[in-house]
């Protein structure tokens, strides 16, 4: 057998199409495109909401159109049209199933193809799925167990209907309608999402998860997603998504707000692999997230995310460290490879005596792409004895892609304590050789390189998030090496 | 009238005065355009981000001094590295001041931009050097379009020029406000060795704000020490440019130690057009009161198998604010570059703030780059040792203080100039150690 060279696993890797691209024909309700106050109060009535909800809507709708679309970030697209994107499309069997066996089995087919098996999910894993596809939630399971415990997991649509004192008081308090743009666009026509809700006190005893789909063709997604821990709780918190391949690029605007209360502590995990547009870099999803949450008292959030796919991130899973003593986590990979381009980071903003927070990022490139970091550490004058650790490590493959770190460090209290440290560096040849002269062909080598390059944070997911993670890793990345 | 419209319509009253057939004057016009379209930078561009220059520009300043003024040497004795002998170009309100200048033209031209700027003998050096590493930013467009007077520094090839050069400019402060911006070139040729001391002086209370821009060649295994002492009065500000282009294995290094003044922005820009470069980027800032510094570095990586090193220490008192944004850009072509940033803050006060942004950009895989940012304070256990061994709180964080800039000071080739910052640094932290570090 001949020798497995660079140029074969360029041209494998080249070749390598997107594995998820397929697209599963649901009969669509699918609104016309364009977007103004009666496609938001045609949405909002489409989801039976209540009048507050509608003007919440309305009011983010009306700041949505007076901002500008940001262009700060180290990223070049072509501007979405977003009169040209339809704003709600659900699957029409849209009828609440009890059992499984109720779903249409067409898409039942497009999660096995996936490799998401509910039932075997529901043994194996313990884990509770609420499948998100195109916007409405179709499946709900283990819904008794958590109801048990007190614990509230449905979707936004639902909770709005079901819960409306829960999502009235916490809805926008931590990512206001007004944020930013794609935050206030979202405000405006998020379609669906979860809402999870943990009782005082109260660990939930499983991973709670959303798998989340683009399907329709022009159709934008805007998840919302709100997740709430009262005094002493915890929740793990998975979502991961993978779309179909498709020539015209999606938008994904999604906006994510978890509050940990007093002593509660929130893990949130995010495995990312929207489809990255194909080599000559055509297509794609446009990934825009807005995603944060607030610590009170003794509070901790963890943010964990594994960044594959997208043609175009931008996103920053940011903490608002406001009680004492609360804790801020940071944990990213962000593969980009042939004209991806992600600009990805976080914000800990300090405000709370004896506040902490860590902040690992890696990130690797290949191809053609740009990978950005940009993050900001803000101790504000009251938070005394704030700590912050960051570290920024970047890969590169070949001399085609780009790797920049742009951090933001802003101190105003003496007591605080912060470290910064970032590295660029490439898979040593010496590396290679050593595994090859171990009997490693290259490809699994840099398999292997990564893989302890990304180790401190692909231990920081959950289990069945960290398999699945790693062979994204190797999807993504095998063979790129120069 | 706001300082841009009275900078521009003084422009025309300039270029009348100066005769027409100056070498550099569709530089000048050129460049006075760049600055109409540009005005000054604001906070909304992220350059200048943390730092704002609204109040600087509020005052009504004085263009050109009405009248010389002559100081006397014993007067401004303090101010000069006197204990060893120097080259020296001095300036008083902008204008030359050869009584306490020494210049050369033996070996080495250490003259006047004005002098080279009017000789004939000197415009092919013009020609091939002014204006040609210097960007188009505003201000320096700014400095570009009135660019008159400043320091002429030409070493020649395989020259090692025999002492420091110091470039002084002095301000008298008989204007209530005056606006100085002195522009200088210094071409270092192969081979040739050459250390320079920059500084900035204000002899009164009155308020300055200067632009200063400096554009320094080094060519072919050229060494470039350079060296620029800020320890301006309480109201005098400083807008410092600086671009540097290296060839082949040259090494250059710049310290800057910034101590005074209201506002200084460093605005220093290395770019390694040759293999084998080194550059060396060091500065120590000891700030309090209302004092603002900002350091604006950039190393731009264009060719393969360079170095370059930064590190800079900050100590922040009172409501001071200290601003760090260092950016390493590493192109493609720019493959093996080792380049390590560095940058330690240590805040003594709650009202103080630093602002740090250290960035990478790296577009070339087989590279070495890292950098790392502290903020923290002095060890606490480090002072319980000092203070144990019966060494005051004053003297123990003086102590301490010095050893956190010591890697800087370290690297300060001229042993008297090492000794005079060693010096300012005890002013500044309000000590008197009886030892030398």
């Amino acid at each position: 057998m001949g020798k497995f060279t660079e140029d074969d696993l360029k041209k494998e890797l080249e070749s390598k199409e997107y594995e998820y691209g397929f697209y599963t024909d649901i009969e669509s309700d699918t609104f016309p495109v364009g977007l103004n106050e009666d496609i938001v109060r045609a949405i909002s009535m489409k989801k039976e909401e209540p009048q507050w909800m509608t003007d919440w809507r309305l009011e983010s709708f009306r700041a949505w159109q007076e901002m500008e679309e940001p262009n700060w970030a180290n990223v070049t697209y072509k501007k979405p049209d977003f009169q040209n994107i339809s704003y709600y499309s659900a699957p029409s069997k849209k009828a609440k199933y009890d059992s499984i066996d109720e779903v249409d089995p067409e898409l039942l087919e497009t999660f096995n193809k996936l490799g998401i098996s509910l039932e075997e999910q529901k043994k194996l894993a313990g884990v509770a799925v609420d499948i998100v596809m195109d916007s409405v939630s179709v499946a709900t399971t283990f819904k008794d167990t958590l109801a048990e415990k007190g614990i509230i997991f449905c979707s936004i649509s639902e909770a709005i209907r079901e819960h409306p004192e829960l999502v009235k008081k916490y809805i926008g308090t931590v990512v206001p309608q007004k944020d930013n743009f794609y935050a206030a666009l979202n405000s405006a026509v998020f379609s669906d999402g979860s809402f999870c809700y943990i009782p005082k006190g109260v660990r939930c005893p499983m991973e709670l998860s959303t798998y989340f789909r683009i399907n329709q063709a022009g159709t934008g997604q805007f998840e919302r997603t709100l997740v709430i821990a009262d005094e002493g709780s915890y929740v793990s918190y998975l979502e991961g998504c993978t779309a179909p391949s498709r020539d015209e690029n999606q938008l994904h605007a999604a906006v994510v707000e978890l509050i940990a209360l007093d002593n509660a502590e929130i893990k949130y995990s995010t495995v990312q692999n929207w489809y990255p547009g194909d080599k000559e870099g055509k297509g794609g999803v446009f990934n825009f997230v807005t995603k944060r949450g607030i610590c009170e008292k003794n509070a901790k959030i963890s943010w964990t995310q594994v960044e594959t796919g997208s043609a175009v991130t931008w996103k920053y899973p940011s903490c608002i460290l406001k009680g004492d003593n609360s804790i801020g986590e940071f944990y990213s990979i962000a593969v980009t490879n042939n004209y991806q381009q992600a600009d990805t980071g976080t914000k800990m903003i300090h405000l709370g005596k004896n506040t902490r927070s860590t902040i690992i990022s890696k990130g690797i490139s290949a191809g053609k792409s740009q990978n950005s970091y940009r993050g900001l550490v803000k101790i504000s004058p009251r938070a005394d004895n704030a700590r912050n650790f960051s570290q920024c490590d970047s890969l590169l493959m070949g001399n085609k892609c780009g790797a920049h770190t742009f951090p933001y460090i802003e101190a105003k209290n003496k007591s605080a304590q912060i470290e910064h440290e970032a590295t660029t560096s490439k898979i040593g040849e010496d590396q290679i050789f050593y595994c090859n002269q171990r009997g490693i062909d290259t490809e699994k080598a840099i398999a292997l390189i990564v893989n302890g390059f990304s180790k401190e944070v692909l231990n920081k997911l959950p289990m069945e998030f960290a398999v699945e993670a790693q062979k994204l890793l190797e999807i993504s990345l095998e063979g790129s090496v120069g | 009238m706001s300082l841009k419209d009275k900078l521009l319509s003084s422009f025309i009253a300039f270029e009348d005065y100066l005769e027409d057939d100056s070498p550099i004057h569709d530089i000048r016009n050129k460049a006075i355009k760049s600055f109409e379209d540009k005005g000054f930078p604001t906070r909304k561009e992220e350059a200048w981000k943390y730092t704002s220059l609204n109040s600087l520009l509020k005052e009504d300043y004085n263009l050109y001094s009405k009248q010389e003024h002559t100081l006397e040497f014993k007067d401004v004795r303090k101010y000069f590295l006197h204990e060893v002998d120097t080259y020296k170009v001095v300036f008083v309100d902008g204008v030359y001041s050869s009584f306490l200048s020494e210049t050369t033209h033996d070996k080495l031209d250490v003259c006047l931009l004005s002098a080279a700027l009017g000789k004939e003998k000197y415009k092919p050096v013009i020609e091939a050097y002014f204006n040609k590493i210097a960007k188009e930013e505003s201000l320096t467009s700014l400095n570009t379009a009135f660019a008159k007077e400043g320091a002429y520094i030409f070493v020649p090839n395989h020259v090692e020029a025999d002492k420091p050069i110091e470039v002084i400019n002095f301000s008298t402060g008989s204007e209530a406000a005056s606006f100085l911006q002195p522009r200088n070139l210094i071409i270092v040729g192969e081979n040739a060795h050459v250390q320079i001391i920059e500084r900035h002086q204000s002899l009164s209370n009155n308020a300055v704000l200067t632009n200063s821009v400096t554009e320094i060649f080094a060519e072919k295994r050229a060494h470039v020490d350079y060296y620029k002492i800020q320890n301006d009065q309480i109201k005098a500000s400083l807008i410092d440019t600086t671009y540097l282009k290296q060839e082949q294995d040259s090494v250059c290094k710049v310290h800057t130690f910034s101590f005074g003044g209201k506002l200084i922005r460093n605005n220093l820009n290395f770019y390694q057009a040759g293999q084998h470069c080194d550059s060396v980027l060091k500065g120590v800032t000891i700030l309090e009161g209302k004092q603002h510094v900002d350091h604006n570095t950039l190393v731009h990586h264009i060719s393969p198998n360079c170095e370059s090193h930064q590190d800079y220490k900050g100590i922040f008192d009172d409501s001071s604010t200290g601003v760090f944004n260092g950016k390493v850009l590493v192109e493609k072509e720019a493959q093996k570059i080792d380049a390590f940033q560095q940058n330690n803050n240590i805040l003594i006060s709650d009202k103080s703030t630093i602002n740090a942004k250290p960035q990478l950009e790296i577009f070339a895989d087989d590279v070495k780059c890292s950098h790392g940012c502290t903020i923290g304070q002095l060890d606490e256990e480090a002072m319980f040792y000092l203070r144990s061994r019966g060494i005051g709180v004053k003297e123990a964080r003086a102590l301490l203080m010095y050893a956190f800039a010591n890697n800087v000071l370290e690297s300060v080739k001229i042993p008297e100039l090492k000794k005079r910052i060693n010096k300012l640094i005890a002013q500044k932290i309000g000590v008197r150690l009886g030892f030398d570090l």
